[in-house]
């Protein structure tokens, strides 16, 4: 989801496991760069590689199973818990993913990925399930994102591409109205507060006046 | 109105809200440290802005270090280049930096209390989750990612939108043997790692009154652990004399005049929370963790959940964490051997940690099975250690004293824990690979962790101490 997002459609990769914790997302020792860019390479790090060892991909782990593949990260509850480290929104990102669907959020991680123009869709346990099913029974099923609706759908595998198709199921989900207009329009948080620089300096005379 | 004590100190920092949208909240003090800040001044540079208030800023190396021989040139050179930008940054914007070599050198979150930077009712941040533990002395204080880390640096602020709010009361007298961070094992074995998602929490209670301010910080600091953004004390007299003579703390009449507003900073009678949760301290016996969050922890005289008593939608999680532990459903956690012991971290290395392990292993050695690593969370804790004669205890004992750092909590540095190798630590994660690749970690109290350097296994503390 570059800047300017409204709509996604695309197949899926699914991570059917809770409490993925930033740790697994991108290990610390892969923390260590001064930039921004190249983490994706060391996503799941130590469930994609046996020994630590690009060569020995773990066959079992999704990212290295050809028959998934797709922009949205599909993951079950608590994705993100632990550390604040937005390497791991970064890392994910780099990957390719514009879209992460879970049914509960870590907080930091939430606020790290909207900050990257990566959104975190949260729906019920009922639909991730259906989702996952949907998803086991054929690796084509896909999903519509609609930011400018909130609307999350799923979509018959042949649905994904062209676009258009009926629904399989939808469900709507919840975001902050301003970081909304944010991720739509490509606004940051820092051209935000950089606008209102005289009241914040307004404050800081007050309060060094109490 | 009656207000929370996370009210009265919010509402005094928002600057406005957004129309249906976040709060502009004012930060009072910013740490920073190498890993998560780089990206953050190249963000400014970009921008071609400075830092808006770097007075209200102060830096350290923790994360990135060795924990010996410190006085030698950083040997991994990406470890080396990052803490050279530390100091190229904090140089060219004019920050107080604590680096390497220096006396005030430590774990950001023990040398921000220790140097009374840390105080009650402020809004305090830092690009690191721990950053929950300075809400000990009753401030606002939470962890944040590096574009936050960027905001703050550009304008002093933050977005955010207002969290719920939790209480975790505790009543009553703890059990001998029974440390701080067994009361929070034991909260977040009950309410597990996402149960304080969305919420900031205030403990209180008896138990958490008759803490030490070093004992309410271990408490504090895993807030985030089940989830919680910050966890918070209401200041007393335990926290004004702590601060007192503190290097940054106020002095002379400005104290006074502190004093007479931080009286001020407790939970309103009446005040109405969220959710609150009443724990009994009797409870509470001392804690190990057996799995892969924190939130899977037991009794050490307790046994790992049978999968009969697994929640079924839990029970493929369950059963690979213990996979990667090596562990069995059912089994005793009394007992299981453990290869190394490291002692330190943000959660427990400060001063009190290290005099509580001496205090248990003096006259004794370490079990020959065993490698345990004890690390000071700041180069005053390490410099009060020898003066009190402590370094020579662990000397004795076989343990190495090493130098300050964040060392063997995370797998980042050179102090890494071996795959396959057991270590019990009182650090805050047993996340897989947390401390090493493949490396597997018992989470417990630093007496806990002493009984289990001097006899390679995880035991009862309370058997040894009341003979």
């Amino acid at each position: 989801m570059s800047k300017g997002f409204s709509q996604i459609k695309s197949t899926v990769v699914p991570l059917n496991r809770e409490n993925v914790d930033t740790d697994q997302i991108i290990p610390a020792r892969f923390l260590k760069a001064t930039s921004r860019d190249g983490f994706g390479k060391n996503l799941f790090r130590d469930w994609r590689y046996e020994n630590d060892d690009e060569g020995q991909p773990k066959k079992d782990f999704v990212l290295n199973d050809p028959t998934y593949s797709g922009k949205i990260l599909v993951a079950a509850k608590n994705f993100g818990c632990g550390s604040s480290r937005e390497h791991a929104a970064w890392a994910i990102k780099d990957a390719g993913f514009d879209v992460v669907v879970s049914s509960f959020f870590a907080d930091i991680f939430k606020n790290n990925s909207l900050n990257n123009f990566l959104l975190p869709v949260t729906i019920s346990e009922d639909f991730l399930k259906k989702i996952f099913e949907a998803v086991e029974k054929n690796p084509k099923t896909g999903l519509e994102v609609n930011l400018e609706k909130q609307t999350l759908k799923l979509l018959e595998s042949s649905q994904v591409s062209p676009l258009g198709g009926d629904l399989e199921g939808a469900e709507s989900f919840e975001i902050n109205p301003y970081k909304k207009t944010c991720l739509l329009n490509g606004y940051d948080d820092i051209d935000y507060l950089l606008s209102i620089k005289e009241d914040i300096e307004k404050f800081e005379t007050l309060k060094s006046e109490i | 109105m009656s207000r929370t004590l996370f009210d009265k100190i919010w509402n005094k920092h928002v600057i406005k809200q957004i129309d249906g949208g976040p709060f502009v909240l004012y930060i009072d003090k910013h740490f920073i440290h190498e890993v998560t800040s780089p990206q953050a001044f190249t963000g400014l540079n970009k921008r071609g802005i400075k830092v808006f208030r770097p007075k209200q800023v102060v830096a350290t190396a923790d994360h990135n270090v060795p924990t010996i021989n410190q006085h030698l040139p950083i040997k991994e050179e990406l470890s080396r280049l990052q803490v050279e930008a530390l100091k190229k940054n904090c140089a060219e914007q004019g920050i107080e930096l604590y680096g390497l070599g220096h006396p005030f050198q430590g774990i950001v979150h023990v040398i921000g209390p220790e140097l009374g930077i840390t105080q009650p009712g402020l809004t305090i941040v830092c690009g690191d989750s721990h950053t929950s533990t300075h809400g000990a002395f009753g401030s606002i204080a939470f962890g944040i990612g590096t574009s936050e880390v960027e905001m703050v640096l550009a304008t002093q602020c933050l977005l955010q939108s207002k969290p719920k709010q939790m209480r975790i009361n505790i009543e009553g007298e703890l059990n001998k043997g029974v440390l701080s961070k067994d009361i929070i094992l034991y909260i977040i074995s009950k309410i597990s790692a996402s149960g304080a998602t969305g919420y900031f929490v205030e403990y209180a209670g008896s138990a958490i009154r008759s803490l030490s301010m070093e004992a309410r910080m271990t408490i504090c600091n895993m807030s985030i652990e089940m989830g919680a953004r910050g966890g918070m004390i209401a200041p007393d007299e335990t926290t004004f004399n702590y601060l007192k003579g503190r290097k940054f703390a106020p002095q002379g009449e400005a104290s006074e005049k502190a004093l007479a507003g931080w009286r001020q900073l407790y939970s309103d009678k009446d005040a109405v929370f969220d959710k609150e949760i009443n724990i009994n301290a009797a409870d509470i016996e001392p804690m190990i963790t057996y799995g892969t969050n924190p939130g899977m922890g037991v009794s050490v005289n307790g046994h790992i959940p049978s999968l009969n008593e697994v929640n079924e939608k839990e029970k493929n999680s369950f059963e690979k964490s213990l996979k990667y532990m090596g562990l069995q459903p059912g089994a005793n956690m009394k007992g299981k051997k453990v290869d190394f012991v490291f002692i330190g971290s943000c959660t427990n290395s400060r001063i009190e940690d290290l005099r509580q392990v001496a205090g248990f292993v003096k006259g004794k050695k370490k079990s020959a099975a065993v490698e345990v690593w004890v690390v000071p969370g700041s180069k005053q804790v390490e410099k009060q250690a020898i003066e009190e004669g402590i370094n020579k205890i662990f000397e004795e004992a076989g343990f190495q004293l090493r130098q300050p750092g964040c060392s063997a909590c995370l797998g980042m540095n050179e102090d890494k824990i071996p795959a396959g190798k057991y270590c019990i630590s009182t650090s805050n994660r047993n996340f897989e690979g947390r401390q090493g690749p493949n490396a597997r970690t018992f989470l417990a109290s630093p007496l806990t962790a002493a009984l289990a350097a001097i006899t390679g296994e995880v035991g009862d503390v309370r058997d040894f101490i009341n003979n």
